[in-house]
């Protein structure tokens, strides 16, 4: 399983790394779809082999201790599940 | 799968462990059970309960320390009031007192890890038996060999390292 888009309002280029088994990465992922924007997300824990590999190199640039999730959002990157945060870097007051 | 029924199981069973032990889950049950499916799920995928909120490597010696509960919750629950997943909270945040916040991540690279694991062994001359440190809890023992389970927080027998 690769990366999956969500569809939405376009809130610029919006992804979110995360682990399926992981509560804050569904709070996030949740809050994402309250807000109804655009975005791709992937589980990290759900790939294997070269592919896992490629999505940890991706995550390390943004967020070297590799915790989830990590969103990317119009190049800020929020570690954690910080509401306030994620809806500024967003564009949402 | 991991059916509704073993969350609901494995959700009373660590109720019941914490609680005895002077710990607390979140409140938040439906947060929680969320986090005991993910404590099943990973226990289906591994053979143990790493924890839900970490990549876990799958190598059983290389995730010990973040087998649940791991080697961090009660230096977590006592800088932030909440372990890494918020599995376990404090007092004060369980009682509505305090509010969750993030937990920043404790652990570090799993090399400086295993360095520490191989900090050495300090003996003291004179002891009748050596002590066991459970690394979750501190519980300490002075018996020949650590117990099967810590009676504290049931961490298993290898999480425990020689303390003196």
């Amino acid at each position: 399983m690769g990366k999956v888009h969500v569809d939405g309002r376009d809130a610029g280029g919006v992804t979110l790394y995360a682990l399926s088994t992981c509560m804050w990465c569904k709070k996030t992922r949740d809050l994402l779809s309250k807000l109804g924007v655009s975005y791709d997300y992937v589980y990290v824990d759900l790939t294997s082999g070269a592919e896992r590999a490629g999505l940890i190199d991706e995550l390390r640039k943004f967020n070297p201790n590799l915790t989830f999730p990590t969103l990317v959002a119009n190049g800020k990157v929020i570690v954690g599940y910080r509401e306030k945060e994620i809806k500024s870097a967003l564009g949402v007051a | 799968m991991v059916s509704d029924e073993d969350v609901e199981q494995l959700y009373q069973k660590l109720k019941e462990d914490a609680e005895s032990a002077g710990y607390h889950l979140n409140p938040d049950r439906s947060f929680v059970m969320g986090i005991v499916r993910g404590l099943l799920t990973n226990m289906e995928r591994f053979g143990y309960m790493a924890c839900p909120c970490r990549l876990p490597s799958g190598v059983r010696e290389e995730d010990l320390d973040i087998i649940c509960p791991c080697d961090y919750r009660d230096q977590d629950l006592t800088e932030y009031g909440a372990c890494y997943c918020a599995l376990y909270v404090s007092e004060r945040v369980a009682r509505g007192e305090d509010e969750l916040r993030p937990v920043p991540e404790r652990r570090g690279s799993r090399q400086g890890t295993a360095q520490q694991r191989q900090v050495g062994e300090p003996k003291i001359a004179g002891l009748s038996k050596p002590v066991w440190r459970c690394r979750v809890c501190g519980y300490l023992c002075a018996r020949d060999e650590p117990p099967e389970v810590c009676p504290i927080c049931k961490a298993s027998r290898e999480r425990f390292e020689r303390f003196m």
